[in-house]
């Protein structure tokens, strides 16, 4: 679901320096990483979430803590809610590849939107988690010289994931400048 | 180690051959630990050692405090043992043997320890039994500081440590005779900033008699014409006596009227109206009803802990005292310390992220603090790298603008104006898109001050009410941008957008802007920061000196 007010606000950054054989790689608008993504996520908050109320149960009725209890419950409503928001949480992750930058988003409560100058990436990473790996998924990673920029695009199809990080190092290659 | 022939312009440790470090290397890098054991040991030792040496060579006579009873077993110290069983000369051999070991172990390490500068890298190979081999790429120079603590300013020596980028990419020369750090570090610079060798500086040919001459380490002095060994004693203490007093920075290399001046008054009062004030008062006032109250285990917690902070008023001060800041021809010098003293060299090109900043204490006298971000300064050593980054411990709004204008230089036409109205100013004065009243929301007290600029490839940002910021990023070294919202500031229809750069104190964020603004910010800072870098050349320094 394509956000009006951001998709707005990204008119294509500079086009003066971008000639046609650079013109190649960019995104006409943002593009979404795998709905399979959702899977990898529900995954893991049905793990995670699972493990806490489990305890928090189990303390609860060995100990004949009420409150425990009731924080278990209350853990338990969390996460399905979150849970249930996972569709849209995926969906609102996108990409999207300028001719000089990679601009990334994600976020429906705490928006997020960060723009990597594609010559200040330091390395890109592939990971793959147990269960992304069994869907054919991996996440990719794009490390500068700032820990703060903290940008990584899961939930791609490995092939995609391949052929973007070939694609994003040619052109950090090409654009090296310095630190 | 043999002396290039012809004297090129490039000094005699930057001439591609691998040299030595100062002989007194070993013993200011660990020795000193060796010797003050050694002194502690015979300290103790004393009395029985005249005991023993009296009863040994005159048995007749009698010691002062009577005839020392031996007991003759080894229960009592190992002393009696050892005399008592006529072990004194094998004791005394081991010792020696035990020395020359230790002696020799040293001598080896500093043999094995050398250093070269080619056209491209600085090379360091140390160790006897794992050998290491760094070597730093001159391209890749973040920063040079040379330290010189107490001890090694005695013998006339310098510590040389050549940042680059990465966590732990520092690489140390320690320790180098005082004035063949200057010089090589001129070199490195020199060499660094892409002008060939051949180019010879004017201040090349000029030092670089008094360069070799002062040559008391790693280079083989010059054999023919020594003059007598009295007068080589006299000149060496001389030149000690001289570099001590000496002021930090040279003023002869430096355009004195760009020098930062801190008086002392100055540097005292900013201490005491500091931060760490309040702690000390706290603490001041929590021992002084502890001691009211009788609750005397209080005491324990909180003497420690006015001791630190006392101490850390100390150093700031001391750290201040004899500041000097200059801009020279391979980047920005700094220079401080009153016993052990450290000065640094900035290349151009080099800072990512300059903050001025001014403590609500401050602002009745109108001082700001200014810092910097620079790549490769390493976390592990937070101490050192705090003071690294602080380019202007306590200086006017006038002092700010000069130091922007060295550690900026191209941009500081552009940048002149919105420094008035970016130290203290609010609201949408000069150039700065400011942020809505309805951040007060979120920012009561600062909502006034926030604001962004983006200016001749730099983005400035002011914020702060307690604290008064004013941030400058040159975007052509900025890593990332960001905006962000949560559910507040999306309710406000606001967004906080913040520039990575490497790490550093400096953490250039606006927290709040009219998401409109935002994005307009958002999209000029990402397109002019890809234009910034791609004509950046400002890291090649030189190049244009050459051809």
């Amino acid at each position: 679901m394509p956000d009006p007010e951001h998709a707005a606000s990204d008119a294509p950054a500079s086009d003066a320096p971008a000639t046609d054989d650079t013109r190649a790689h960019v995104d006409d608008d943002w593009r979404r990483v795998s709905p399979k993504h959702v899977v990898v996520e529900v995954v893991g908050s049905v793990i995670g979430a699972g493990i806490t109320v489990a305890v928090l149960l189990v303390v609860g009725s060995w100990f004949d803590l009420p409150w425990a209890t009731w924080a278990g419950i209350a853990v338990g409503v969390i996460a399905l809610v979150s849970i249930a928001f996972e569709p849209r949480r995926v969906r609102s992750i996108g990409y999207r590849r300028r001719a000089d930058d990679l601009v990334f988003r994600r976020g429906i409560m705490f928006q997020r939107q960060v723009a990597v100058p594609y010559g200040r990436m330091q390395l890109v990473d592939i990971t793959r988690g147990p269960v992304s790996r069994a869907l054919g998924l991996a996440d990719l990673k794009f490390v500068t010289a700032a820990a703060s920029t903290a940008v990584t695009l899961p939930g791609l199809p490995l092939d995609d994931a391949e052929r973007l990080r070939d694609e994003l190092v040619a052109l950090a290659e090409t654009r090296r400048a310095g630190l | 180690m043999t002396e290039p022939a012809i004297r090129t312009p490039i000094g005699p440790l930057a001439d591609g051959e691998w040299h030595r470090l100062h002989p007194a290397s070993p013993l200011l890098r660990g020795g000193l630990v060796l010797i003050a054991v050694l002194g502690f040991v015979l300290a103790n030792l004393r009395e029985r050692i005249v005991e023993v040496f009296v009863l040994f060579f005159a048995p007749g006579a009698e010691a002062p405090g009577g005839t020392p009873d031996f007991g003759g077993d080894w229960a009592e110290d190992p002393v009696t043992g050892i005399v008592a069983h006529g072990l004194l000369g094998w004791a005394l051999l081991g010792l020696l043997v035990v020395v020359a070991l230790v002696v020799l172990a040293f001598w080896f390490a500093w043999r094995m320890h050398t250093f070269r500068v080619t056209g491209e890298a600085l090379e360091v190979r140390s160790g006897i039994l794992f050998r290491s081999h760094r070597s730093a790429r001159l391209d890749r120079i973040q920063g040079i500081n040379i330290a010189r603590p107490v001890f090694a300013r005695l013998f006339g020596a310098a510590k040389l440590d050549v940042s680059v980028a990465g966590q732990s990419g520092n690489v140390d020369l320690s320790y180098l005779g005082s004035a063949q750090a200057d010089r090589l570090r001129g070199d490195l610079l020199r060499l660094a900033s892409g002008a060939r060798r051949q180019e010879s500086g004017a201040t090349g040919d000029a030092d670089a008699a008094d360069g070799a001459g002062a040559d008391d380490a790693g280079v083989a002095p010059p054999a023919s014409g020594a003059p007598s060994v009295v007068d080589r004693a006299g000149a060496v203490v001389g030149r000690r006596v001289d570099e001590f007093l000496s002021p930090e920075l040279d003023p002869d290399l430096a355009p004195p009227e760009s020098v930062v001046r801190l008086p002392l008054p100055r540097v005292i009062a900013s201490a005491l109206l500091g931060g760490s004030m309040i702690w000390f008062v706290a603490i001041i006032v929590i021992i002084v009803v502890a001691l009211t109250t009788g609750t005397l285990w209080m005491l324990f917690t909180f003497v420690p802990a006015a001791i630190g902070v006392v101490s850390y008023l100390w150093s700031r001060i001391t750290g201040s005292l004899r500041y000097s800041i200059a801009g020279t021809r391979d980047g920005v010098r700094i220079g401080s310390g009153l016993l052990s003293t450290a000065n640094q060299t900035i290349p151009p090109g080099r800072v990512h992220a300059i903050e001025a900043s001014q403590w609500l204490l401050w602002r009745a006298f109108g001082w700001w603090t200014v810092r910097v971000n620079v790549a490769g300064q390493s976390v592990a050593q937070a101490g050192d790298a705090a003071r690294r980054t602080l380019v202007l411990p306590v200086g006017t709004a006038a002092d700010v603008r000069r130091v922007i204008g060295l550690l900026a230089p191209d941009a500081l036409d552009d940048l002149a104006p919105l420094l008035d109205a970016g130290l203290a100013g609010t609201g949408p004065a000069t150039g700065f898109t400011s942020a809505p009243r309805r951040a007060a929301w979120i920012r009561p007290f600062s909502w006034r001050r926030i604001g962004i600029a983006v200016e001749g490839g730099t983005a400035v940002l002011r914020s702060g009410w307690l604290l008064r910021r004013l941030a400058f990023v040159p975007l052509a070294r900025m890593q990332s941008v960001a905006v962000a919202a949560g559910p507040v500031r999306r309710g406000l229809r606001l967004e906080s957008l913040r520039i990575h750069t490497v790490a550093g104190p400096v953490a250039p964020e606006v927290p709040a802007l009219d998401r409109a603004d935002a994005a307009a910010a958002f999209t000029a800072i990402a397109a002019e920061a890809v234009d910034r870098a791609l004509r950046d050349r400002s890291d090649r320094w030189g190049a244009e000196h050459a051809s």
